[in-house]
């Protein structure tokens, strides 16, 4: 089997983020980067399919800056194959970072995407399903649990109310949510390793962003109230400010 | 003239619908209508048209937003509320249409205008979609749309929905009993890891949270000790809640948690720890052991409407 497995350079999501002094963007200035979570995990399940059968071939692929490459070359080091980073130094909205996919896989053809649920910085969950339909492939987001079948995945995948299991048959999307499994650590062979795989570099078609950041702010803060000390004067706060009848 | 079709999978997201509807029309002067997948709509709403497919169940995506895709094409807009069924679907839509998407709204700026949280909520994006051929594809977060509508809705006519899919939906899990969804609840009782056990949590949270008339939450430790249900969690990897009263009982307030109850309106916070970081965020915070307190809530509560 042939996976892809999209990787998004994203700021790291545990630090605090600030606007610009412009207003116009977030301030990246000595932030770090990572893989986004989503897709670290996407590729550790890559990774684990292809220990259960090794004739599986899995191609990371980054659309964004060059300093991509980075975060290619940690995939490389987790299992990856092979590598390719389409450059895009602005930002990207969905059907861009579609078009560019969809160009990639029309060479690769592999059998199954497999990428994060959404990313920690864009928070749009849109490209897997997106991705899928412009395909015309079967689409599988959320997943907890995956099993590789003869041409097909069974897949748990977390709804608003639970869970639910579906089968799909390849090729197929299938975006990861955080349940499915916890990455590993890169041990030091899988860095020295990932120095000869190959990482190529592959010209954008230029998809067309409609999406304009006009401005970027603090999100409103909050601050601490006032302590209480029982259950009549909790419940009296409560009412005086209109949210218990 | 513009049209914005607010896409509901069941009836009970149409007045949140509504609301945002009128938001919309405000912006734009359009025409809103409506295309309810399961059910029956209410009489008010103020949808000029009401489309009704009767469903009995929502379908798979892959499939479901083909079958919707030739009966959104006069659309200038078309939105949902936000859930992951509706991500699910409605950016498998926007794929089929080749049109942009945009989600997780929380105010319309204009016909092409919104503001959305990015980061995980930390800061708020206004974003412009530059006008391409086709609807502009949209979810939208449910706390800055509340309220009744009183306007009538025009006809209601229904459609049929061919849905072929190559996907099996082998199982879904059960719903949960009689608690509201907890991304559209007006009030959220949470709880953390000190809960204990399953049974304690569905006890003490669960019981508070019934008396509320609202919805049980859990923090991600208390999911991962397998206190409280997935589906259940709330905060940045979880749910994004937004009710009028989030009561967090036990929640010491890590990070990722704050992220999805930040839109509250009320926070209260119940922990025995004074320093925890949830009482820099609460309206109320009480010092004390939930134990005590939750019962103790939920008896006066329960009192007081016998």
């Amino acid at each position: 089997m042939k996976i892809l497995t999209p990787i998004k350079r994203v700021v790291d999501p545990y630090a605090k983020v600030r606007p610009t002094a412009d207003g116009r963007g977030i301030d990246l200035s000595g932030q770090k980067f990572d893989i986004n979570p989503f897709d670290e995990i996407a590729l550790e399940e890559a990774v684990r399919i292809k220990e259960r059968d090794p004739d599986t071939v899995i191609i990371a692929v980054s659309i964004g800056p060059s300093e991509g490459e980075e975060q290619l070359r940690k995939a490389l080091a987790m299992g990856a194959d092979r590598a390719i980073l389409v450059e895009r130094a602005e930002d990207l909205d969905s059907r861009a970072v579609t078009a560019e996919l969809i160009a990639v896989i029309a060479d690769e053809r592999p059998d199954l995407v497999l990428m994060g649920k959404q990313s920690t910085d864009a928070d749009r969950a849109q490209v897997g399903p997106m991705l899928a339909a412009r395909l015309g492939w079967p689409q599988a987001t959320y997943a907890a649990k995956l099993t590789v079948e003869a041409g097909a995945l069974v897949v748990a995948r977390e709804t608003d109310d639970g869970e639910e299991t579906l089968r799909i048959p390849l090729p197929a999307v299938v975006t990861c949510d955080l349940r499915l499994n916890e990455p590993r650590y890169i041990a030091l062979p899988g860095i020295i390793r990932a120095r000869s795989k190959p990482l190529d570099r592959r010209a954008p078609v230029g998809a067309q962003v409609a999406e304009t950041i006009v401005g970027i702010a603090f999100a409103p803060g909050r601050t601490a109230g006032k302590r209480v000390t029982s259950a009549d004067e909790l419940l009296d706060a409560l009412r005086s400010v209109g949210v218990l009848s | 003239m513009s049209r914005l079709t607010v896409l509901a999978f069941e009836p009970g997201e149409v007045m949140v619908g509504a609301e945002f509807a009128s938001a919309w029309m405000a912006q734009t002067g359009g025409l809103a209508d409506l295309l309810l997948l399961t059910g029956s709509a209410p009489a008010h709403g103020g949808f000029a048209q009401v489309r009704e497919a009767g469903l009995t169940e929502v379908p798979v995506a892959d499939g479901l937003a083909e079958a919707l895709a030739p009966h959104l094409t006069e659309s200038t807009m078309v939105a949902s509320v936000s859930s992951m069924r509706a991500k699910d679907v409605l950016a498998r839509l926007a794929g089929v249409m080749d049109v942009p998407m945009v989600t997780d709204v929380m105010t319309v700026e204009g016909p092409r205008r919104f503001v959305r949280p990015m980061v995980a909520g930390a800061v708020l994006a206004t974003v412009e979609i530059a006008p391409l051929p086709g609807p502009l594809v949209v979810t939208f977060r449910p706390a800055g749309f509340r309220g009744e509508s009183t306007v009538p809705n025009g006809p209601t006519t229904p459609i049929s929905l061919e849905v072929s899919s190559r996907t099996q939906r082998v199982s879904v899990s059960e719903r949960r009993g009689g608690r509201p969804d907890l991304t559209q609840a007006r009030v959220v009782v949470s709880g953390g890891r000190p809960l204990r056990d399953a049974d304690t949590f569905e006890r003490v949270v669960g019981g508070l949270a019934d008396a509320l008339g609202g919805a049980a939450g859990a923090t991600r430790a208390a999911v991962d000790s397998g206190i409280a249900a997935n589906e259940l969690q709330v905060g940045q990897t979880g749910k994004i809640v937004a009710p009028d009263l989030y009561i967090a009982a036990g929640v010491s307030g890590s990070t990722q948690h704050m992220a999805g109850i930040k839109d509250s309106r009320v926070i209260v916070a119940i922990n025995t720890d004074a320093d925890a970081p949830i009482f820099e965020v609460a309206d109320f915070g009480w010092v004390t052991d939930l134990f005590d307190a939750l019962p103790q809530l939920q008896a006066k509560l329960n009192e007081g409407r016998s």
